[in-house]
């Protein structure tokens, strides 16, 4: 088992104080940045380390960095994406509950290396018993001299507040998040100006996620080529993936990446197969908005090669039958889940989670839904199947922000690989209803209990 | 200066122009529609999705094509930019689309609305939508709500163009309404049942593409084809006064701000014009006004109005068999 | 119902706003919306009134409708009175497939009240809500700021039982949630 980078200290008893944190080695990176570093070279090891954005979009973080515009005299602002709610993920939150300072020290050390003196941490409102947890974190940091005016005698000052969001999918987006942040409805921006340059209250800001930030800590600790040694290809470094659905062990996981994805859902240490040892089906690999996969092709792909945990390799064969490592969101359905109910859910999720501002999202969104629903309660034809094709095919690409396309995605990937399956809701809707839609979730829940 | 060719037009445009503005400087056969974007209203644009084209050619420093469909209302010209608009199937397929999304749940009251004839929605739909309906599901409905005595809104109607928003934003001292609520139950509303009410509120008349702001004290007077415009002015202390009397007959049914061939409003006018003055004593004559814009009342029928003749027995002897 | 009917805050709350207010660079103090709505709605019985959010309105500054508009965007913000224990429920993909509809059906017939109602007694609201970051310990519901996960209709049962008496409203946070500086 290789090493854990950011989960290293998670079972530590009272990791979640100051005193245990710093025991461990909590806050060096913010000591070696501040004391032997300039910023310009943290930025350097960023790049250097090959880091993507954990979030979901796998944009290189060093690059994205470098893209801060600095004019005289306006301030910069990190902001830090803490509204984790793209379904299946959970990641951010469990890093955040059980080791809060890892967090408050990358935040440190990369507003060290962008410049700024502020930093905001968005957490979505439901998480509150998190906003208790990161604020006890920053008030420890702050009595301990990390936080606040001179720091360490470093000359640098910073302070970091949380902010609460209120039960908004859509503040996941980066623009929305700002707007929000500046106290408005979540509406995203109309890019460009990308955040980079016209961000939060118009300055320059970068918006981060929280594994992204927190992974700054061992890159800044280690050194950029230390981490780009680990992974494979352009994926370097590890992953925190959330697993969930029907497996053995559902929990957050620190992989390295290049690991099979076969080996990821039945090793033992691991998801530890599927549950009831039952067949799996198909995997939803980074997030709800990924397309979905059917078995054959999560664990190997088209051309026969075993699927990675990478970047690369869950995207290989593009959407006709690959996907994307998404936000690390693994949902693994057994033979007995229901595809068209799972996009059903998914489905509802987004038309319930659009901003409402342009109009493909705004109106497909709700559209698919009672399609999906009609096709569920045994009212749909075959051309209900092709209307939601045609449907997605049209909100992709065509809205001001990815929600569109993260709507439309799970759809085309059902319709695409699942298809005989809506067939079979519309030419025999008794037998689904009766199997799927309610005795499945019903079976469940007792064999649970 | 940018050079930038619109389906094979070129033309060239100061820095920071938007691909729309620059279309529309060649004309009206390569400007992409637009249901959202307001030329005097900042930050209008980029919701309803209609007036997407395909960029080919990004610049001629960067001639990778975008990736996506851009709204050319709030996409800016670089130098050397090829754009395609009317030629692209893209376009027109996305656009085809769009018109369906916005008709989705709009209802078919055109009989009754008293937009229609001059609605950019039926224009948009006539050109680039389909004649049949692909849904089947009820139109969503909102609670109908009073705006005040002079304003009504229809909210079954609204695209969420955020016009009307912007102009009490921009123009009025005082906004009072907005949008409400999230997704497709977003509403236009003043959230707790209060009237707007203020110098310049009448605009958002004016600037709704649709029927779901339309003039109370000219409800149901008229469909728009039976008037006639005439432009006029007046010595006003609030605005412009420059205005469109339409007229039947001899009488002022409505005021409105005058509109440039695009249907956007040229200078907003004030309420006392709008509601307060509709006397032709009240006003200056300038002509009648040739309305420009595509549309049903753009056949200017009013100027060349003839009586038909009545058909004699003569006539009637030498229609063909 | 008019814009310029408004209530006052405890002394305490309204000093914890102004402290809120703190967090956010001069001139941009309607970044505390969020926040003060929160508390606000904490302070009120666990929904926002129109005087109530007039007073959040006149805190920061802005226009009214600049609070409404916010507060019908967030679903967190609740525009009519719930129960003393508003139970949320989510049902979104992994819960779902754990078992979530039953859930959900369990409590419905517990408390003779469906998905979005509040019991007669106005002790319990019920509400179906979207993915709320617990997948991996689906399936899962919110009372409040607690999440309560791996649910079985036995800890359902369980925290029906608690929250039955319950006198103080199940918000989702207190006065000591944030560091004051």
């Amino acid at each position: 088992m290789q090493r854990k980078l950011l989960l290293e200290h998670i079972d530590v008893p009272g990791i979640q104080s100051y005193d245990v944190y710093r025991s461990k080695g909590g806050y060096a990176s913010v000591e070696k940045a501040l004391k032997t570093m300039t910023p310009d070279a943290v930025v350097e090891e960023v790049k250097k380390s090959g880091l993507r954005g954990r979030g979901g979009a796998g944009f290189p973080t060093g690059m994205k960095w470098s893209f801060l515009a600095k004019p005289e005299g306006v301030p910069r602002y990190l902001v830090c994406n803490a509204d984790e709610s793209e379904p299946g993920t959970f990641k951010d939150r469990y890093l955040m509950q059980h080791i809060p300072h890892l967090l408050i020290e990358g935040m440190i050390t990369s507003s060290f290396a962008l410049g700024a003196k502020t930093s905001y941490i968005y957490v979505r409102g439901e998480f509150f018993y998190i906003i208790r947890i990161l604020e006890k974190a920053i008030a420890e940091a702050y009595k301990n001299g990390w936080l606040g005016k001179n720091i360490q005698g470093s000359g640098f000052d910073h302070d970091i507040y949380v902010h609460p969001g209120a039960g908004a999918y859509i503040c996941g987006e980066e623009t929305a998040l700002l707007e929000s942040l500046e106290g408005k409805r979540g509406n995203p921006r109309i890019k460009p100006p990308f955040p980079a340059v016209k961000g939060l209250y118009d300055c320059p800001t970068v918006v981060n996620n929280v594994e992204t930030i927190s992974a700054v800590v061992p890159i800044v600790n280690n050194g950029g080529e230390a981490y780009a040694a680990i992974g494979i290809g352009k994926s370097t470094g590890n992953k925190l993936i959330s697993a969930s659905g029907h497996i053995k062990k559902p929990g957050v996981y620190e992989i390295e990446m290049g690991l099979t994805v076969e080996e990821f859902i039945y090793s033992d240490a691991l998801c530890g197969g599927i549950l009831n040892d039952k067949k799996l089906k198909a995997v939803v690999a980074g997030g709800s908005s990924v397309p979905i996969l059917p078995a054959e092709l999560i664990l190997k792909t088209a051309s026969g090669e075993p699927r990675l945990m990478s970047y690369e390799s869950l995207a290989d064969g593009g959407f006709a039958t690959g996907t994307m490592l998404g936000s690390g969101g693994f949902i693994v359905m057994d033979e007995s889940a229901s595809i068209v109910h799972n996009l059903y859910t998914f489905t509802r999720f987004y038309h319930h989670e659009s901003c409402g501002q342009c109009s493909p999202c705004r109106e497909g969104t709700s559209w698919m839904e009672k399609i999906l629903h009609k096709i569920l309660e045994g009212h749909g034809t075959i051309s209900d199947i092709d209307l939601l094709w045609d449907i997605q095919r049209k909100i992709e690409g065509n809205t001001i922000c990815p929600l569109g396309d993260a709507a439309a995605w799970p759809v085309a990937s059902a319709i695409r690989h699942f298809r005989p399956e809506f067939e079979a809701y519309v030419n025999n809707p008794k037998q689904q209803l009766e199997v799927s839609y309610y005795d499945h979730c019903r079976n469940l829940a007792s064999a649970e209990v | 200066m940018a050079k930038v060719t619109i389906d094979g037009i070129d033309i060239e445009v100061p820095d920071g122009t938007t691909i729309l503005q620059a279309a529309r400087m060649i004309g009206p056969e390569v400007a992409p529609p637009t249901m959202c974007y307001h030329s005097k209203l900042k930050t209008s644009g980029g919701y309803c999705r209609t007036c997407l084209v395909e960029v080919t050619k990004g610049s001629e420093k960067d001639p990778r094509p975008m990736p996506k469909l851009v709204a050319s209302c709030r996409t800016n010209v670089m130098d050397g930019m090829v754009v395609t608009n009317g030629l692209s199937e893209k376009v027109q397929d996305a656009r085809a689309g769009v018109v369906e999304f916005l008709l989705l749940n709009h209802p078919l009251d055109c009989p009754i609305c008293d937009q229609a004839g001059e609605c950019h929605l039926q224009d948009l739909s006539y050109e680039h939508g389909n004649y049949n309906t692909r849904t089947d599901f009820e139109r969503r409905t909102f609670e109908k709500i009073d705006i005040g005595d002079k304003i009504q809104l229809h909210m079954t109607r609204c695209i969420l163009c955020y016009r009307c928003v912007k102009v009490a934003e921009q123009i009025t001292d005082g906004r009072v309404h907005g949008v409400l609520n999230r997704g497709d139950l977003s509403e236009i509303s003043t959230y707790i049942k209060e009237a707007i009410d203020n110098d310049f509120s009448g605009n958002m008349i004016d600037v709704c593409p649709v029927g779901a702001l339309t003039d109370k004290t000219f409800r149901f007077k008229s469909r728009v084809w039976f008037t006639k415009p005439v432009d006029a002015h007046r010595d006003c202390d609030k605005c412009s006064g420059k205005v469109v009397l339409w007229y039947k007959g001899d009488d002022v049914l409505r005021v409105t701000g005058r509109k440039d061939q695009w249907g956007e409003v040229e200078e907003f006018i004030c309420n006392t014009c709008r509601f307060d003055k509709k006397q032709t004593s009240d006003w200056t004559i300038e002509g009648v006004r040739e309305i420009s814009r595509h549309s049903v009342i753009s056949a200017n029928k009013y100027k060349r109005l003839v009586r038909p003749k009545r058909l004699t027995i003569n006539d009637i002897k030498a229609l063909p068999e | 119902m008019s814009e310029t009917e408004t209530i006052k805050f405890s002394a305490e709350t309204e000093a914890l706003m102004q402290n809120i207010i703190g967090r956010y660079p001069e001139g941009r103090h309607k970044s505390a919306l969020l926040p003060l709505l929160h508390i606000a709605q904490a302070d009120s019985n666990g929904w926002l009134s129109v005087p109530v959010m007039n007073r959040v309105a006149e805190i920061l500054n802005i226009k009214p409708i600049e609070v409404y508009e916010v507060a019908s965007f967030y679903s967190m913000f609740h525009l009519e009175p719930v129960g003393n224990c508003l139970i949320e429920v989510c049902r979104t993909s992994s819960c779902w497939l754990r078992g979530a509809n039953d859930i959900v059906a369990h409590i419905e017939k517990r408390l003779g009240i469906k998905d979005g109602e509040t019991s007669a007694d106005g002790k319990f609201t019920l509400r179906t809500v979207e993915c709320l970051g617990s997948c991996g310990t689906a399936p899962m519901l919110q009372i409040g700021e607690q999440y309560h996960e791996n649910l079985t209709m036995e800890k359902v049962d369980q925290l029906l039982e608690e929250n039955r008496n319950t006198t103080k409203h199940s918000t989702y946070l207190d006065h000591t949630t944030f560091r004051t500086v």
